[in-house]
């Protein structure tokens, strides 16, 4: 390097933007940016992952379709349309989840954490950057699922309510990046255990909340946890949607309280971030390995 | 307080402040464990990282910490680096404090460290994406990132390649073209040479040397090389058992010990001297 480095012909430091805005939105690029070059690079588990879960979508509406024995075709055509839409919502909002939740445990992995916690931007762009990427990672994900799984099942759509779908779906989208940043300070906290706590609350997510049967059927003790569960509101608002046909006038019910703890999730999980975050470099807990 | 300034002439960030010190650490103290007790577990005994330390770097110095694993170098590297509270005293970098108005020293830091720490499947160019636009740093990035990785021995080939197949020496150099794209005032390395071979070693050095003569930049090395810290510092603060245990240039540290009736000593000497510990054998980084 001694002949090769010549300091002088270095390219001129920059200077950082002025503007906030662009700062800022240079950052949450930063975050939606490095994560598609991580899906890409990572393309072989992606595609592998893909492959379970249109199994598993597959295998769980094929369950619908073996009560056609004992339902008329009616019935049968309409559970298969509940699981399937309980399959793709929960693989939405899974995605949503992991990725928030997961953003802290991965950085630890790849042992970057410390150099993006030094870096000089916001918590809030670090945050709205992951939850941008995974929303949009979400839709395409899930959308390539749909276009799969319409392949291998007839079902009759000319009464939903794309428009109430669409709603609800982006409601309910805010409320799982609030309960997503809750859920990444768990690996702050922990950093051994922290990302298999994540991986436990999302099991228990998908247990509570319906996804592939009435909350109803739950003991009684564990439908309280359905309530306060985001993804229950999702797919009751989405089957009414694509099942019935509801309009966005009759989801008051659903989206109000998605709503609910869209809003007071999200500041929640920011401020809860930031305590921990302190705790984190008060206690010595943010380096690089776990 | 200290503002960030871009030169009309050069387009280079500079920082006004009233003092000619870079760095200013006062008192600064830490001790890890013993914060919060689980009723289920014994409670761990508090180590005490850092104990009353003090130093100030003089702008464009090179300053020197040296010390054995486990010394507190690094806390002293993750303090100025906003990514540890310290339990009391104060830091400031460029006359921010490190804790306050962390936003301000972040934009006028980076750091080397041992681990290269990237996203080792990413290629060097969209590891250096990323931390350009963190930096607020536009389009332009791109083509700057390849010339100075050129200028480090990287190809656009090479940069465009996961990082994971390159050696660690390489590794380390996109860590250097890092620190140099974000344009830090104070560059902290911390042990940046440490189990690299003895060609990216002076390679590496070179470049603490080039930074120091012509970007204007302050550095603070931790190590635990003799040779390096005295070929490459201006001054060296010896740190034992969390504790600065003697400061001062080279020649400073070993005429303390001719006036012992030391015989032409070497720094080895002074820091046996000084600590009773030998770091010829000291290679290892431990977490601290």
């Amino acid at each position: 390097m001694a002949s090769m480095l010549d300091t002088q012909s270095l390219p001129p430091v920059p200077v950082p933007p002025t503007s906030l805005f662009v700062r800022e939105g240079r950052g949450v690029y930063a975050f939606v940016a490095r994560n598609v070059h991580l899906v890409r690079r990572y393309w072989g588990w992606e595609i592998a992952f893909f492959v379970f879960t249109v199994a598993n979508s597959l295998s769980i509406m094929y369950i619908g379709k073996a009560q056609q024995a004992v339902n008329s075709p009616e019935a049968t055509q309409r559970l298969i349309l509940y699981l399937g839409i309980g399959t793709l919502v929960w693989s939405y909002l899974r995605a949503v989840f992991d990725s928030i939740s997961e953003m802290i445990a991965w950085e630890r992995w790849e042992g970057t954490i410390e150099y993006t916690m030094m870096a000089p931007v916001s918590r809030l762009t670090h945050l709205l950057g992951t939850a941008l990427f995974s929303i949009v990672y979400g839709v395409v994900r899930t959308g390539i699922l749909l276009v799969i799984l319409s392949s291998f099942f007839r079902v009759d759509l000319s009464h939903v309510d794309a428009t109430g779908a669409a709603i609800v779906l982006l409601i309910g989208s805010l409320s799982f990046v609030g309960v997503g940043m809750v859920a990444a300070i768990l690996p702050l906290l922990f950093p051994e255990r922290g990302a298999e706590m994540t991986f436990v609350i999302s099991g228990i997510l998908l247990l509570v909340s319906g996804v592939y049967y009435p909350v109803s059927v739950l003991p009684g003790w564990m439908q309280p946890f359905a309530t306060v569960s985001p993804a229950t509101y999702v797919l009751r608002g989405m089957r009414s949607a694509i099942l019935d046909g509801q309009s966005v006038t009759h989801l008051g019910g659903t989206l109000l309280p998605l709503l609910f703890i869209g809003l007071l999730s999200i500041p929640i999980g920011m401020w809860v971030f930031g305590i921990v975050e302190r705790y984190a470099k008060r206690t010595g807990k943010l380096k690089r390995s776990g | 307080m200290a503002q960030l300034l871009a030169d009309p002439e050069t387009n280079r960030l500079s920082v006004a402040t009233p003092a000619s010190e870079a760095v200013v650490v006062d008192r600064i103290c830490k001790q890890f464990g013993g914060v919060l007790r689980w009723p289920w577990r014994a409670a761990k005994e508090p180590v005490h990282a850092l104990t009353d330390i003090s130093f100030t770097i003089g702008k464009g110095e090179v300053f020197g910490l040296l010390g054995a694993n486990g010394s507190g170098k690094s806390t002293i590297i993750r303090i100025l680096s906003t990514l540890i509270l310290p339990d009391a005293g104060r830091a400031t970098v460029f006359g921010h404090d490190v804790v306050r108005d962390d936003r301000a020293v972040k934009y006028l830091i980076n750091r080397v460290s041992v681990e290269a720490s990237f996203f080792k499947k990413l290629s060097p160019l969209e590891n250096l994406l990323y931390a350009c636009r963190l930096y607020g740093r536009g389009a332009e990035a791109r083509r700057d990132i390849l010339h100075t990785l050129d200028l480090l021995g990287i190809t656009e080939a090479q940069a465009k390649r996961p990082l994971e197949t390159m050696s660690r020496g390489m590794q380390q150099k996109v860590a250097i073209a890092r620190a140099l794209l974000t344009a830090p005032v104070l560059l902290l390395l911390d042990e940046p040479t440490t189990g690299l071979d003895p060609r990216s070693k002076q390679e590496v050095q070179h470049f603490v040397r080039a930074v120091r003569d012509s970007h204007d930049a302050t550095v603070l090395l931790c190590t635990h090389d003799m040779e390096e810290a005295e070929a490459l510092t201006d001054r060296i603060a010896v740190v034992d058992q969390g504790r600065i245990v003697a400061l001062g240039t080279s020649a400073q540290l070993k005429t303390r010990l001719r006036h012992e009736g030391h015989d032409n000593p070497t720094m080895e000497d002074v820091f046996m001297d000084l600590t009773g510990k030998s770091l010829v054998n000291d290679t290892e980084p431990r977490k601290e």
